[in-house]
């Protein structure tokens, strides 16, 4: 099964049993306060996950290491190299 | 002389383990070329400091697509500098991309395991020995340099590129799942028989080749380790990869998704 359709599986199946819930197909009646929380769900879940994407990107930006060192490492490295390449009869 | 040795010896010593070391394996190094001339020098030089001091057989397979800015003469004055055994030269005529290079250096790579990185002095070779060693320790068909984990990181990027950077990668983990952290980074080691296998499968070019490879590993359930690699822009030359980068990862992506 694609990665596409394993969404889709997961979405109709999430989606269905909200759909079910709502109308009370299948004798499956929720008291009325439990429904007015079912029904804007969908909407509460896509909000929450949208925050938890930004935060979790932010979050990741905020902490990507600058590899100050290995920068500084690599600059005195094409130091050497460009020395004992020179030596050894390298025309650049 | 030595069949004589092995005769002379009795049949009950050749079991024991020190009788019969393991054949030594050799990594080969894919170096593909496209105007890296002030680079090429500096990262075979890296990369030859980096084996004599870990000590594992190497070559170095350079494929230059006919820079016009004179790399192929580097690698012949390299190939003269570190001998024909080490330096192998296999040039193509013109720009025939990234992929098809890969394909063409290993026709030639004598190694059994493969070590595949940019030449513009991203990937250092320092990590190459921790490669090895990780590859060792879990005998993973694939280990890939991760700039996402522990100590991986960037340099010289600007925050614009971090936020794209880190976005794309955190919508493709969600949408994929491919079960390593960097896709999109294209220093990693390969037993050379998984890249033979990988590279007959992967249809995309480009950038997304470097996605695609990873997917169809964790298809075919090839084990992936990573190692954390700094990554830093590359000093010399020019980068390859135009302005419709975003747009075609975002393709390439979608398309891995509706088809894997
Ligand atoms: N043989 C060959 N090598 C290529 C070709 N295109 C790119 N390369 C090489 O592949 C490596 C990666 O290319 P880059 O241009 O650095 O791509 P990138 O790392 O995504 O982009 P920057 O580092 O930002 O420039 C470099 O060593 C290039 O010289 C090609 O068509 N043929
Ligand atoms: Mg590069």
């Amino acid at each position: 099964m694609t990665k596409l359709a394993q969404w889709l599986w997961g979405l109709a199946l999430l989606g269905s049993a909200w759909a079910a819930l709502n109308v009370g197909a299948l004798g499956l009646e929720l008291p009325a306060p439990c429904r007015d929380v079912l029904w804007p769900l969908p909407a509460y879940l896509l909000v929450a996950a949208g925050c938890y994407a930004l935060g979790t990107v932010g979050y990741r930006v905020a902490t990507f290491h600058d590899c100050e060192d290995a920068a500084r490492e690599l600059q005195n490295q094409i130091q050497e190299a460009r020395a004992d390449l020179s030596r050894r009869g390298l025309r650049f | 002389m030595a069949s004589k040795e092995a005769s002379r010896t009795p049949a009950w010593s050749r079991l024991e383990p020190e009788g019969r070391s393991p054949p030594q394996n050799t990594y080969s190094v894919l170096l593909p070329t496209y105007n890296e001339r002030e680079n090429l020098p500096l990262i075979v030089w890296l990369l030859v400091k980096s084996f004599s001091e870990s000590g594992f057989n190497y070559e170095i397979i350079i494929i230059d697509d006919g820079s016009p800015d004179g790399t192929r003469d580097v690698a012949e004055q390299l190939e003269k500098i570190y001998g024909s055994d080490k330096i192998l030269l296999r040039p193509r005529e013109k720009k025939l991309g990234l992929g098809t290079a890969y394909i063409h250096g290993m026709k030639h790579a004598t190694g059994n395991y493969i070590i595949i990185m940019d030449a513009d002095l991203s990937h250092h070779p320092k990590f190459i020995p921790e490669f090895i060693r990780k590859q060792k320790e879990g005998n993973f068909d694939i280990v890939s340099g991760t700039r996402y984990k522990g100590n991986g990181g960037v340099y010289g990027w600007d925050l614009k590129r971090k936020i794209i950077s880190r976005g794309a990668n955190f919508i493709t983990q969600i949408l994929l799942r491919p079960g390593a952290s960097d896709l999109t980074g294209s220093f990693r080691l390969y037993k050379k028989e998984v890249l033979q296998k990988l590279i007959e499968k992967c249809v995309s070019k480009g950038y997304v080749f470097q996605m695609e490879m990873i997917v169809r590993a964790r298809q075919l359930n090839y084990t992936i380790g990573e190692v954390p690699i700094s990554f830093v822009d590359r000093v010399y030359g020019e980068s390859k990869l135009g302005g419709n980068e975003i747009v075609s990862f975002l393709k390439g992506l979608l398309t891995l998704f509706a088809t894997t």
